[in-house]
């Protein structure tokens, strides 16, 4: 196991580097001077030199790759061109609201998701079947922004003045602030070390922080801000989960053990949840872990739409500002978790199928 | 005696071809509900798409203002749902730079159509010859090749797109080129897969051994057998392409106003959702439709060709 673990991520390592490449590589193709692009009318013949010696775009490409490598490898992304501040930063305080959102799709996704595959499965070719696999297909072919759009406008509008109101925009309502946990257990930490980043970093979950330092009003705010965007970015991993759950309790169901475990006079409900899911979870589990990489695109979308300055909406600002420093760190970034990500799915194999052996 | 053995190599001949592979196809497609509901979708689609110009009652970019007595942004008024009689009619009302949203998704219906075809067309094109080479040469160059769709597909397939268009430049071509592009990992690994699966199976070794080409061996024996899951994929795929292609022109990376793109028009108009959610519904609606037709026809297709893949 830790050797097959090893091998994993030694292998993860060219794939990373094929990463790095590739995003060095396409901001730097990225058509038109960063100059002029961030300074505008200001750009100067002479204000221009310096802008390119002061980030290092005058050297030749392969120097700047190595530095920027090394720069990397320090944990250094280095400074934002279009905001002046180090990218680690920036990072810091982006990356939680999108590992917010993502994981709460991610948890709506598959709370729905897998109940209702084994629903469907269950029920098959009944129309309580049909209508759950119409219903997955529909979430599949609907455009993330346009949903995001329409429940804005049921639940912002539509349903104002009722109970069932939420929020369009924003993280929490104006004047509520999440209180630091570490400001408010007296943690004296040094600002710009790493152990302070560290703790600005969890305390940018917003909902992790305000639950557990007891912020109750400020929970509460929180996730009603976050229940439009994250529904929104569920519904295609949603639909994918429910169908492959379904085909693959399909698949389970119709083999012999499950009749011999019907046969043994086992309810229905062991039958299904004990013997029959734990079986069929294999491509369930595969399927999430790719959806992932769904959740960070459809951040893109979710994040703009939703005014939440995350991690896909910064990339996107970033793209049409040619902030190369940005673009490299947060693709960077995206790729290396989906990456992890998919390696501990495939490491959840072992736990989940105790046949497999990954020596 | 003579006539006795034609009649009965006809009637070989007719035995085997109503159990031809593809007649068997086609006949298992036939029985899968989706497959049809898919097909029928998509034939409408290409029907509108085909005559938008007689079905559209406006033009899709005409700015109607001092043409007649409408306004920007304004509700859809239908006739026959009681909208006064002296209105011009707008079956989906008017955007905001007065022009019948109506025309403008049913000539929108075109752009989806080829964006979708041809992306996918360039994807299947250049992963299939990837894809060949790389199961078929094996090696060092099965090893590169897939080492860089390995990194290709390490990047979310919609931030890669937003990345290659903002390099292209934005634009509907750039758009197309992106999103192929970014899938043509998959389909080079459908193909890999087939040919490796085949490639020591003795019908070709024995075309080896009878002098064939590589060439020849490789495209008249052994791709024939992607076909099939290519299809398949191709299908679903195409779903996918539109809606990415969509989201593109949302974010104003891909088609340019005045298209009448339906991505665009989401794009264009998202802020107004609340004053004008009608600008907003119909182009979703539109793209929600088409990509559900393509993923009902791959789903179709996927259990009537191959229900090995029904798992993947």
């Amino acid at each position: 196991m830790l050797q097959y673990t090893i091998r994993r991520l030694l292998l993860a390592i060219p794939v990373l580097l094929g990463i790095l490449i590739v995003t060095f590589a396409l901001a730097r193709l990225i058509p038109g001077d960063p100059c002029k692009a961030m300074l505008g009318e200001k750009a100067t013949a002479d204000v221009c030199e310096r802008f390119t010696i002061q980030y290092g775009l005058d050297k030749p490409i392969y120097v700047q790759f190595f530095i920027y490598m090394k720069d990397i490898l320090r944990g250094d992304f280095g400074t934002s061109i279009r905001f002046a501040r180090p990218v680690t930063i920036i990072l810091i305080e982006r990356l939680p609201m999108t590992v917010e959102l993502g994981f709460s799709a991610l948890l709506i996704a598959v709370a729905i998701g897998v109940p209702a595959g084994i629903f469907a499965s269950i029920k098959r070719n009944t129309f309580a079947d049909v209508i759950t696999m119409v219903g997955a297909n529909i979430g599949v072919s609907m455009p993330v922004y346009w949903l995001g759009l329409m429940l804005a406008y049921i639940f912002a509008l539509t349903l104002k003045d009722t109970p069932f109101w939420l929020p369009p925009t924003g993280r929490l309502t104006a004047g509520m602030t999440s209180i630091p946990f570490y400001q408010l257990w007296n943690i004296s930490v040094l600002k710009g070390t790493v152990q302070y980043h560290i703790l600005e970093f969890i305390a940018n979950l917003y909902v992790f922080n305000s639950f557990i330092t007891g912020q109750w009003n400020v929970l509460l705010d929180a996730i009603k801000h976050l229940i439009l965007p994250s529904v929104a970015l569920s519904t295609i991993p949603m639909a994918i989960i429910a169908r492959m759950t379904r085909s693959s309790m399909l698949e389970v169901l119709k083999q012999d053990y499950i009749r011999t475990a019907r046969a043994k006079g086992l309810t229905q409900r062991v039958v299904v949840l004990k013997h029959a899911l734990r079986n069929a979870m294999l491509p369930i589990i595969t399927i999430i872990g790719l959806e992932v990489g769904h959740l960070f695109a459809g951040a893109v979308l979710t994040e703009s739409i939703f005014g939440l300055a995350g991690v896909g909406r910064i990339l996107f600002e970033a793209i049409t500002a040619r902030d190369f420093p940005i673009i490299q760190a947060f693709t960077v970034v995206i790729a290396a978790l989906y990456v992890l990500v998919n390696l501990v799915v495939d490491l959840s194999y072992v736990f989940i199928d105790p046949r497999i052996r990954l020596e | 005696m003579t006539a006795q053995l034609s009649v009965n190599a006809n009637q070989v001949e007719k035995d085997y071809r109503a159990n031809s592979l593809w007649r068997m196809t086609l006949r298992r497609i036939g029985k899968q509900r989706n497959a049809i509901i898919g097909m029928v979708i998509l034939g409408i689609l290409l029907l509108v798409a085909i005559l938008a110009p007689v079905l559209a009652p406006y033009d899709p970019i005409e700015v109607l203002i001092g043409v007649e007595d409408v306004g920007k942004r304004e509700a859809p008024c239908i006739h026959l749902l009681g909208c006064p009689a002296d209105q011009p009619q707008h079956i989906m009302g008017t955007d905001g730079n007065v022009r019948d949203v109506f025309s403008r998704v049913i000539y929108g219906t075109r752009y989806s159509l080829f964006l979708g075809f041809t992306a996918i067309g360039i994807a299947i094109g250049v992963g299939a010859v990837l894809g060949a080479i790389s199961g078929y040469y094996g090696g060092w160059l099965d090893m590169i090749i897939m080492r860089i769709l390995d990194v290709l597909m390490a990047f979310p397939s919609l931030l890669l797109a937003i990345a290659i268009v903002s390099v292209l430049g934005p634009g509907l071509s750039n758009a197309l080129v992106a999103i192929g592009i970014v899938s043509i990992p998959v389909y080079a690994r459908v193909v890999r897969a087939s040919v490796l699966t085949v490639k020591e199976q003795e019908y070709v070794k024995a075309s080896k051994a009878l002098g064939g080409s590589h060439m020849h061996i490789l495209i008249d024996r052994i791709l024939p057998n992607s076909v099939p899951p290519l299809i398949v994929r191709g299908t679903l795929g195409i779903g996918t392409a539109i809606l990415d292609a969509a989201a593109l022109s949302f974010l104003g990376l891909g088609a340019q106003p005045p298209m009448p793109e339906w991505g665009t028009m989401l794009g264009s108009e998202r802020n107004q959702v609340f004053s004008a959610p009608h600008l907003v519904f119909y182009p979703g609606i539109a793209i929600m439709i088409t990509v559900l037709a393509f993923n009902l026809i791959g789903d179709g297709l996927r259990d009537a060709i191959d229900p090995r893949l029904s798992n993947t």
